[in-house]
């Protein structure tokens, strides 16, 4: 079993590498396109609302394999319209196929867990803001994001975990990703154990993710004192919360 | 300790499982095959298993007198499921190669066995040594000898490898891998008589080495069945000396795919 480790150990490590590639990419521009997005899903207009609605509710509404064989295989379909159209070099590599089909399935649920993150800034904060006659750029600025941002972390990161073991179905489309290749090994292999080798992996991949995670959820929240104990701020809030930590 | 960690994942992989009772109903024989790989065996438009692989071993099943059921398993789980006793023998057109030996037994062959590219009707490749091919993209299906082949003889090109082979297919027609490796007598049958196929062609030289087509096409079991294999075996030879073979053959193939003259 271990020679079995040691054999495809290179292998492994070039799948992780594939699949780390795959989620931070798609991750990280989903982070970028959902913030707008999600502003705009919150406005009163429904002509801006509708769009992203239906874009929401299709992505989170159907399985992340179905949107990758549509995105695969339905444009090898349209090969002569995508060539006229200068997109079929895109769409003819299964990279940008996998890169953009888990983005826009990340930006789908990274829009509705900031618009219910923007939703829980409280509105006394933001009228406060108005009352002392900042800019609605400046209210979004230094009120409204650093709230939402900070409310929605925990769940942004259940997101990017998500996304990361979801991922594991690249392989159906020829991306040779930590599943892909623990598969291929198997089937030189029949040797079930490389499963257990690849669910260790994986699950040193989330931890590590979840540590760090962790640690800068801590950075952005440092003012705030959850637990009471050993974590008092040490300047200019210490009245405050020092006054809370002694009951 | 080894012995340890393997068996607790086994135990944990079996645990979800659930067994059906290798035994339990001795009478019938279990058939697994894959279903995605016509002609030898795919799902019919009434949803049922059908082909050439069905066909023979209902055939088989007819000369031994017992009763048969089909299973369909995915190709990558297919010998994984015949060992955890999901179904009593493989019947998928499945090369018989050294490494496979290792895990199961074969049958007698009731196929030949050979591979080959093929290539887009408008594509201008003519060399398919690795040299020639060296940076084009070749497609198979994973978990095939087909892919052995490419990772083992082609490092310097890109080699894609798909869960099935329409996906080879439907990839060789859009144009995104440049040729593909695959078996003989469907790629044949796909080029000649299916529409899409229409598209592409064979080209080069059939690939024989034994080292990766192995000795023809076999049915697969478990070790320790050697009382089946046996009765599979003269069952075989009954139908290919009564003509069952040929005719069931001619229903599907244009060449005799025993001898592949």
């Amino acid at each position: 079993m271990l020679e079995l480790l040691i054999t495809y150990a290179p292998k492994f490590f070039d799948g992780a590498l594939m699949t780390l590639k795959l989620t931070f990419i798609s991750v990280s521009i989903a982070a970028l396109l959902s913030l707008p997005l999600a502003i705009l899903r919150r406005s009163k207009n429904s002509a801006l609302q509708l769009p992203i609605r239906l874009f929401v509710s299709f992505f989170r509404g159907t399985p992340l394999l179905a949107q990758l064989f549509l995105v695969y295989y339905g444009s090898g379909q349209f090969r002569l319209e995508l060539t006229d159209l200068g997109l079929w070099w895109f769409f003819r590599d299964p990279l940008y196929c996998a890169l953009f089909t888990f983005t826009l399935n990340s930006t789908a649920y990274q829009i509705e867990i900031l618009r219910g993150a923007l939703q829980a800034v409280s509105s006394g904060e933001i009228e406060a803001a108005v009352a002392i006659g900042m800019t609605r750029r400046l209210i979004y600025q230094k009120i409204i994001l650093p709230h939402a941002y900070r409310i929605a972390f925990p769940a942004l990161g259940n997101e990017v975990i998500l996304m990361l073991k979801g991922g594991a179905i690249a392989s159906v489309i020829t991306l040779m990703d930590l599943m892909g290749r623990t598969r291929q090994a198997f089937s030189q292999t029949f040797d079930i154990s490389v499963y257990f080798w690849a669910a260790l992996f994986y699950l040193l991949i989330t931890s590590a993710f979840v540590v760090a995670w962790r640690l800068l959820e801590r950075r952005l929240t440092r003012h705030i004192d959850y637990h009471g104990v050993n974590n008092l701020p040490s300047t200019s809030s210490a009245t405050m919360t020092g006054l809370n930590n002694a009951s | 300790m080894n012995k340890h960690i393997s068996a607790l994942a086994l135990s944990l992989l079996l645990s979800v499982i659930p067994f059906s009772g290798v035994n339990a109903a001795e009478k019938t024989i279990r058939i697994g095959t894959e279903g995605a790989y016509p002609p030898f065996n795919f799902f019919n438009a009434d949803g049922k298993l059908a082909g050439f692989d069905v066909e023979l071993a209902q055939a088989l099943c007819d000369k031994m007198q017992t009763k048969c059921t089909f299973v369909a398993q995915d190709w990558d789980g297919i010998i994984p499921a015949l060992l955890a006793g999901k179904y009593d023998v493989i019947v998928a057109s499945m090369f018989i190669t050294e490494k496979r030996k290792l895990k199961v037994d074969f049958s007698d062959p009731y196929q030949k066995s050979a591979m080959t590219f093929v290539i887009g009707k408008d594509s201008t490749l003519t060399d398919f040594s690795p040299e020639g091919m060296d940076g084009k993209i070749i497609g198979a299906q994973g978990s095939t000898t087909q892919g052995d082949f490419l990772n083992a003889l082609y490092p310097n090109s890109d080699i894609r490898l798909y869960p099935t082979q329409d996906a080879v297919n439907l990839d060789l027609i859009s144009g995104r891998i440049d040729a593909q490796v695959g078996d003989m007598i469907p790629m044949l049958d796909w080029t000649k008589k299916s529409t899409d196929g229409n598209c592409c062609t064979l080209a080069g030289e059939p690939i024989t080495d034994p080292k990766y087509v192995g000795d023809g096409v076999g049915m697969a079991l478990r070790q320790e069945d050697d009382e089946l294999r046996l009765k599979l075996n003269e069952a075989l030879a009954a139908v290919i000396a009564d003509g069952t073979y040929k005719k069931i053959n001619d229903k599907f193939f244009s060449v005799n795919i025993l001898t592949l003259q």
